[in-house]
C-alpha cells in the first residue's frame, strides 16, 4: 500500500527527516512513537501533502503511484486521511457544509453522483452515532469553540465520513481524558476493515492498549531507530526513551 | 483656506442656485435649519484627507465633478420606479420603492400600516406630524467636523419618514428599495427620519440599486430615534455600479434598555462611505454595528463607526469585515467613546480584512477614548491573507484548493451575514456573496444594470 524509501525532508531549511524507510501493507496498523521533536508530525505532514515541508530526497509510493507528486486534495481522494494533532478552527464554515463538500468531492473522484441532502444527513447521523460525537457539534462551525476532546472526536468523525484506505492519526490521543480516549479508540476499531491501514502516531503507550498495532516503530532524530511488534510499546512505557537514545548513540560510536 | 477649496465652492454655488427652489417645496420647519447648516458647511467644506475621519478616503474623485443635475423629483420620474419589484423569494415585507432617495409623489404620500405605523414622505410628514418632526428632526445628526452632514441639512428636501408608535411590534420588516436613475450625471441628497417609540419593535431593510450607467453621487442622512426598551434593526444592502458614490450618515439615538443594530452589506459601488453613529443615551442600552464589504477593481469602501457610551451599563459591539481583490482599497475607523459617567460599559470592536492581491490595500484604525473606570473594552484588527493552515485542513479532506479558498472566504463573510435576523434576507446575502466570490454576477435578478 505505502512504501516510504529513504525519505528526507526539511522545514525552512532545517533537516527534520533524515532517511525514513517504512512499508505499510493493507490491513496493518503501524504505531510510530518517539520523543518530542523526533519528526513524527513532519512525517505525517509529508504524507498528507503539506507544502510547508520540503522533500529533499527519497520516494513515497502509494498503491504504485508517486505520492509526492500528488496534491493534498488528490491524496485525500485516493484514500489518505490525516487526523490533525491540532485541528483547525474555521469560523463561518459549518460542519455540515464542510463535510458535504468533502464527501461529494470524494464521490466525484470515484465517479459517483453527489449524495442527496437526505442521504447525506442520514450518513451524518449514522457516523455520529458510530463515533459517539455529540450531534450538536455538527451544527456548529468547523471546530470553533470545540474543547480539545471534541476536536479530536471530530477528527475521528471526519474519518468515518470519508472512509479512508490509509489513516494517519497524528497524536490523536494527546490531551484526551480516559473517556475521550476510549471513544476515539473505539471509533478507530469500528472503522478498521480487513483492507484498510492505520499509522498511529503517539507519545504514549496508553492509546495502544485500545488500538493494537501490528508493528511499532521508534522515530528518533529523523530516523526510525527501532522496529518491533506491539511489545515494544510496553517496553517504552516502562523504560522511557533514554535507553533507545543511548543505543543510538552507542551504535554511532561503534 | 479652511476647507474652501474649489471643490467646496462648487457646492456653495449649487446651494445658491437651488436654495429657492428647495425651500419652495419644503416645509417651514425643515427650512428653518438650512441657513445655519449652510454656514457650517461653508466653514467646514467637503472633507479632505486632512479631516481625521476621512483620512483614507479621497472624496474628490466624485465631488470634483460637474453633475448636470441636482435631483429634485417630479411626478413623471416615478413611473419606472413603480415597476420595480424585488425578487428575493420569501422576503415578506412592507415595500417602498424610492427614486434617488425620494418617496414617490404619485400615490399617497403617507401611508398607514397595521397598528398605526406610518411610512411616507418626510416633507409631507413635516406638515401632518409637525409635533413629531419638531421633536426629532435635526436632533441626532450632530457634527462639528463633517461638512457633508451640514450640506445635507442645508439642501435635502425630502426622504423617508417612518413612525412606529409606542408598544407596536411590526412583524414584517419595511423594505426600502432605493433606485438611483437619471439620464445624466447626478448628485442627490435625501434625508430620512425614523421614530421607534418606547417598547416598539421594527426592522428596516434598505436596498440600493443603480438603474442607469451614469455617474452618481448620493449624500444621505438618516436619523433614528429608538425609544426606551424598543428594538430596531437597520440592514443596508448596497449594490450599485462602480461609477456611483454613496455616502450615508446614520445616526441612531438610543434610550434606556433599547437594542439597536446596524448592518451594512456592501457588494458593489465605486466609492462607498458609511458612517454610523450610535448614541447610547440611556442606561442598559445595547448597540450592534456590523459591516461586510467585498471589493474589487478600483472600488473604495470606507466604514466609519462612532459609538458614544453616554450612559452607564450599556453594551456595544462592532464587527466589520472586508475582502479586497484586485487594486481595491478600504478603510475602517471605529471610535468608541466612553464618557465619565458611563460606568459598567462593555464595548467590543473587531475588524478583520483579507487581501487577495498584493495591490489591494486596507487601512484600519481603532480609536478608543475611555473616561470611566469600570469598563470592559476590547478591540482587534487584522489585515492578512487567507489562513494557510485552514486551507490545508480543507484540502486534506479532498476539497480542491479553489473550492477551499471559496469556503474560507465565504465563512469569513458569513460571520457577519449570520447576524441578519431576517432569514430570507440572510439566505439571499449568502447567495449574493457566494456568487460574488465565485466571480459571477451577484446582482439582484430584476435589476437592469450590471453592477461591477
Amino acid at each position: 500500500m505505502l512504501i516510504i524509501n529513504n525519505l528526507k525532508a526539511s522545514i525552512g531549511g532545517k533537516n527534520i527527516l533524515k532517511g525514513i524507510s517504512l512499508e505499510v501493507k493493507p490491513g496493518e496498523i503501524h504505531a510510530i512513537m518517539g520523543p518530542n521533536g523526533s519528526g513524527k508530525s513532519t512525517l505525517a505532514a509529508v504524507l498528507a501533502g503539506r507544502e510547508l515541508v520540503e522533500v529533499t530526497e527519497g520516494t513515497v509510493t502509494y498503491f504504485g503511484k508517486n505520492l509526492l507528486e500528488m496534491t493534498a486534495e488528490d491524496r485525500a481522494k485516493e484514500g489518505i486521511f490525516l487526523g490533525f494533532q491540532y485541528p483547525i478552527e474555521i469560523p463561518g464554515v459549518s460542519m455540515v457544509n464542510f463535510m458535504k463538500t468533502a464527501v461529494n468531492e470524494n464521490r466525484k473522484h470515484k465517479g459517483l453522483d453527489p449524495l442527496s441532502a437526505s442521504d447525506f444527513l442520514k450518513m451524518m447521523r449514522e457516523k455520529k452515532e458510530l463515533v459517539e460525537i455529540d450531534s450538536k457539534l455538527a451544527n456548529r462551525s468547523v471546530n470553533e469553540g470545540f474543547s480539545g476532546g471534541e476536536k479530536k472526536k471530530n477528527e475521528i468523525f471526519q474519518m468515518a465520513m470519508l472512509e479512508p484506505k490509509l489513516a494517519i492519526l497524528d497524536e490523536t490521543d494527546s490531551g484526551l481524558d480516559i473517556d475521550a480516549l476510549r471513544i476515539v479508540a473505539n471509533g478507530v476499531n469500528k472503522l478498521k476493515l480487513p483492507d484498510n491501514s492505520f499509522i498511529v502516531i503517539t507519545h504514549y503507550q496508553r492509546l495502544l492498549d485500545y488500538i493494537i498495532p501490528d508493528v511499532v516503530h521508534v522515530l528518533y532524530d529523523g530516523r526510525i531507530v527501532k522496529t518491533a511488534g506491539k511489545e515494544l510499546a510496553l517496553e517504552l512505557e516502562e523504560k522511557g526513551y533514554d535507553w533507545i537514545k543511548k543505543e543510538v548513540e552507542n551504535n554511532i560510536i561503534a | 483656506m479652511n476647507g474652501k477649496s474649489e471643490v467646496t465652492e462648487r457646492y456653495i454655488e449649487l446651494y445658491k442656485e437651488n436654495i429657492d427652489k428647495i425651500s419652495g417645496v419644503s416645509s417651514h420647519y425643515i427650512n428653518s435649519f438650512r441657513e445655519a447648516a449652510f454656514e457650517k458647511f461653508r466653514e467646514l467644506g467637503i472633507p479632505t484627507k486632512k479631516n481625521e475621519a476621512y483620512k483614507y478616503t479621497n472624496l474628490n474623485i466624485f465631488f470634483d465633478h460637474d453633475y448636470k443635475s441636482y435631483f429634485m423629483p417630479v411626478t413623471s420620474d416615478f413611473v419606472k420606479a413603480e415597476e420595480f419589484r424585488c425578487d428575493v423569494a420569501d422576503l415578506d415585507t412592507h415595500g417602498i420603492v424610492l427614486l434617488n432617495g425620494f418617496y414617490p409623489t404619485i400615490n399617497e404620500k403617507l401611508r398607514q400600516l397595521p397598528s398605526g405605523v406610518w411610512i411616507g414622505s418626510l416633507n409631507e410628514a413635516a406638515v401632518r406630524f409637525a409635533d413629531k418632526i419638531e421633536k426629532h428632526y435635526g436632533k441626532y445628526a450632530k457634527t462639528e467636523t463633517d461638512g457633508l452632514i451640514h450640506l445635507n441639512t442645508a439642501m435635502a428636501s425630502d426622504g423617508v419618514f417612518i413612525y412606529v408608535p409606542e408598544g407596536v411590534t411590526l412583524t414584517k420588516p419595511v423594505q426600502i428599495v432605493n433606485l438611483v436613475q437619471s439620464d445624466e450625471d447626478m448628485f442627490n441628497q435625501h434625508r430620512n427620519l425614523i421614530i421607534v417609540e418606547k417598547n416598539a419593535e421594527f426592522s428596516l431593510i434598505i436596498c440600493d440599486h443603480t438603474l442607469s450607467p451614469k455617474k452618481f453621487l448620493t449624500n444621505a442622512v438618516t436619523e433614528v430615534f429608538v425609544g426606551e426598551n424598543a428594538h430596531f434593526d437597520i440592514i443596508r444592502v448596497q449594490n450599485e455600479h462602480n461609477n456611483a458614490c454613496k455616502i450615508t450618515h446614520t445616526f441612531i439615538h438610543q434610550e434606556k434598555n433599547s437594542v439597536a443594530s446596524s448592518n451594512n452589506m456592501t457588494l458593489h459601488g465605486g466609492l462607498i462611505r458609511n458612517s454610523t453613529y450610535h448614541y447610547l443615551g440611556g442606561e442598559g442600552a445595547e448597540s450592534y454595528s456590523y459591516g461586510l464589504f467585498l471589493a474589487d477593481k478600483w472600488q473604495h469602501i470606507d466604514n466609519f463607526v462612532n459609538v458614544d457610551h453616554a450612559s452607564p451599563h450599556c453594551t456595544s459591539n462592532q464587527l466589520f469585515k472586508g475582502v479586497l481583490d484586485d487594486m481595491s482599497t478600504g478603510a475602517f475607523n471605529g471610535r468608541i467613546l466612553v464618557r465619565p459617567d458611563a460606568q459598567g460599559t462593555l464595548a467590543y470592536q473587531k475588524n478583520n480584512n483579507i487581501l487577495l492581491t498584493d495591490d489591494a490595500k486596507m487601512d484600519t484604525k481603532p480609536q478608543l477614548e475611555i473616561y470611566a473606570d469600570d469598563v470592559k473594552c476590547s478591540h482587534g484588527a487584522t489585515v492578512g491573507q487567507l489562513d494557510d493552515d485552514a486551507l490545508f485542513y480543507l484540502q486534506s479532506r479532498g476539497i480542491n484548493k479553489r473550492e477551499a479558498r471559496l469556503m474560507l472566504m465565504f465563512g469569513f463573510a458569513h460571520e457577519v451575514i449570520q447576524n441578519i435576523k431576517i432569514e430570507a434576507l440572510r439566505e439571499r446575502m449568502d447567495n449574493l456573496v457566494m456568487q460574488r466570490l465565485k466571480g459571477e454576477l451577484s446582482r439582484c435578478a430584476s435589476c437592469m444594470v450590471k453592477c461591477g
